[in-house]
């Protein structure tokens, strides 16, 4: 079947995308009939399971390749990514019920702008032409900055959103320029044509092709919150409302990182020498800063704001790897990282109820005494996070050093495994004050059914993954068959 | 020689109007240099055979986006911005890292010259067809996602501004 082609048939595989638009916008004109927000919830998590049943029954006929005239890849490598946006949504969406409620802002927008965000990360996954990435990095950024800001009763929320939307807006410049130079050199946007003129052209030593892949680089660094690209992080996960930090800290993050690993492998493949020397100090310095910044931390939300950074440090090495089996496993850390990351947030969550922040690491003082259950659950996702077994944290990282051994970088393996070392102190020190202090305040749980269900899966599967670990290390390899 | 001169008028020009927009203390008198910067750029499309870009740039960008500016500048009462420093004290850094950048292009100014093979939309091609009409086709077929795409980013800007500014907070 001749796939590159504008038809009916080529639009089928954006499907999934056009479900999902279509349910935020139902979701908007739902908002002005509907009072109970729930409700709204439930449709919006409704919409994404159908998107992703169409998503699986597009993958389960056996199509890959690019479509739309070349625009669109449908490929397991786009639907890996997908499943993890899926799951971030509806996971996000749980958890964020109660909590919205809490902080005066449960709009059907709110939910309405999630779907169009995780529209945005779907087309930068799929993108094979740097016009799509590039709209698509827009689509989720604009919708993210709107999130981070929607409790606008409060200040620091206001200044997280401006922020975020200044930085933003700054690493799209830097996008286009990189894209803007990339193009003036080669004549095209798509990427394997890139590929193919880099070799054509002899631009393989171009300085000005490196300068331009260096603005690409720099502007999914910020959108991954490398070192030095991090600055808006800490700040923008502290005032996002915490379901929002939750989302953000996943959704963008692996958006971003399918499609720098899409660039880099696609278009500047044959330059493997030159980005790999661009991305390891970036990888060094964002580990070190992200792990030893964390331990200063006293807010939990910029504790793990500093630890999101320094695990895109280590998802970095899958792609220094270079190696499919290095993406492979970098596909598989940001799977992982999204199931422990969503629990450790919504235990967060839980401690927030009205008139109490719960964001303090002091407020988890003596909470096993108080509240047993949550507090090992907690335990499960600090340990997960620090990279302890069985947990699937272990499993993450020990694929993707192990990748990046074979791939011969044997030295930031070390440096690397050091610095996980080191983020023990401050994650266990979570464990510790739970556990080893004496309860200081009454700290009451802001339960719900969809909250505790959230937990529960986030839990199992971080348990069942760290021991079953080839479910889903199969299936990431699956999926980068024939990428 | 004429194009390169004409080039050269345009770019200098553009580069100095540029700087007069960020250094003017009035926040009126920047927005009126940047009128006259995006009618240079416009010329700069007109110099690339595109015209309906010219005029776009010149009827979105001079004439719409300029007046809400205005507006803005007008509605916000910006007295104490014209007395506070213009800059922050980091200015001396960036202006090393682009004056950096600038040395590095000059270097190698000769990599430029990379001549890829051109596409289906030669100056003849587009004159023959006519420019709106070869931007449409473009635009709803080739382009066709990426545009979609962008009619969403509008939306979403909409709905932000909604919730942000006006959406009331009742419980």
């Amino acid at each position: 079947m001749e796939l590159n082609k504008l038809d009916l048939f080529s639009i089928r595989l954006i499907a999934p995308e056009i479900i999902l638009i279509s349910i935020a916008l139902i979701l908007i004109l739902l908002d002005l009939v509907i009072k109970r927000k729930e409700t709204i919830a439930f449709v919006g998590v409704l919409g994404t399971l159908t998107a992703a049943y169409v998503n699986y029954k597009l993958c389960a006929m056996g199509w890959t390749g690019s479509t739309l005239l070349g625009m669109f890849a449908f490929d397991g490598y786009a639907n890996f990514f997908k499943l993890i946006f899926y799951i971030n949504i509806i996971l996000t969406i749980f958890i964020s019920l109660r909590y919205m409620v809490l902080e005066e802002a449960s709009f059907g927008e709110y939910y309405s702008l999630i779907l169009f965000a995780t529209s945005g990360m779907m087309f930068m996954a799929s993108a094979v032409d740097l016009i799509v990435l590039y709209v698509g990095l827009e689509l989720m950024a604009l919708s993210t900055y709107i999130l981070v800001g929607i409790t606008r009763r409060q200040v620091r929320s206001n200044e997280a959103a401006l922020k975020y939307f200044f930085l933003g807006a700054f690493s799209s410049a830097f996008l286009l320029y990189g894209i803007s130079l990339t193009y003036g050199l080669t004549g095209t946007t798509n990427l394997k044509e890139i590929a193919s003129a880099l070799q054509n052209l002899n631009l393989l030593e171009n300085p000005i092709l490196f300068l331009g892949m260096i603005l690409v680089i720099a502007a999914f660094g910020f959108k991954i919150a490398l070192v030095p690209f991090h600055m808006w992080a800490p700040d923008a996960y502290e005032g996002a409302p915490t379901s929002i930090t939750s989302f953000m800290s996943i959704g963008p993050k692996a958006a971003a990182f399918a499609a720098l690993g899409r660039v880099l492998f696609d278009a500047f493949g044959p330059m493997h020498v030159q980005w790999s020397s661009i991305l390891i100090p970036l990888s060094v310095i964002t580990m070190a800063a992200g792990n030893i910044i964390a331990i200063a931390q006293t807010n939990i939300k910029r504790m793990l704001a500093y630890s999101s950074i320094a695990h895109a440090g280590y998802a970095l090495l899958g792609i220094i790897a270079g190696t499919h089996g290095g993406l492979s496993s970098m596909m598989n850390y940001m799977a992982i990282y999204a199931f422990m990351n969503i629990g450790a947030f919504a235990v967060v969550i839980m401690l927030r109820s009205k008139g109490f922040r719960g964001e303090e690491l002091t407020d988890y003082e003596g909470l096993a005494k108080s509240h047993p259950a949550a507090s090992a659950l907690m335990l499960i996702f600090m340990f997960s996070l620090t990279g302890i077994p069985p947990t699937a944290g272990f499993i993450a990282k020990f694929y993707i050093f192990m990748e990046a051994i074979n791939a011969g970088y044997t030295p930031l393996v070390i440096i690397a495994v050091i610095f996980s070392a080191i983020s023990a102190f401050f994650y266990l020190r979570v464990v510790m004050y739970m556990y080893m202090k004496e309860p200081k305040a009454h700290v009451t749980l802001s339960t719900s059914p969809a909250i505790f269900l959230t937990i529960a899966v986030t839990a199992a599967v971080t348990l069942i993954l760290g021991l079953f670990p080839s479910l889903l290390v199969e299936l990431a390899k699956m999926s980068i068959a024939g990428f | 020689m004429l194009p390169e001169l004409f080039f050269a008028y345009f770019a200098v020009t553009i580069t100095g109007l540029s700087i007069l927009v960020i250094t003017r203390k009035n926040p009126v008198h920047s927005v009126l240099w940047m009128l006259v910067l995006f009618i240079h750029i416009a010329a700069l499309y007109v110099f690339l055979n595109a015209e309906f870009l010219a005029a776009v740039q010149i009827i979105v960008y001079a004439g719409a986006i300029l007046v809400l500016f205005l507006f803005v500048i007008m509605l916000l009462n910006l007295r104490k911005e014209e007395i506070e420093q213009k800059f922050q004290k980091q200015w001396p850094l960036g202006m090393l890292a682009g004056t950096l950048f600038i040395l590095f292009f000059v270097i190698i100014l000769n990599k430029f010259a990379v001549f890829p093979a051109p596409g289906e939309y030669s100056i003849q091609a587009i004159q023959g067809e006519g420019n709106i009409m070869v931007i449409g086709k473009v635009l709803y077929t080739e382009y066709l996602l990426p545009f979609e795409i962008a009619s969403l980013v509008l939306l979403v800007a909409i709905i932000g501004a909604v919730v942000l500014a006006k959406k009331k907070i009742s419980e």
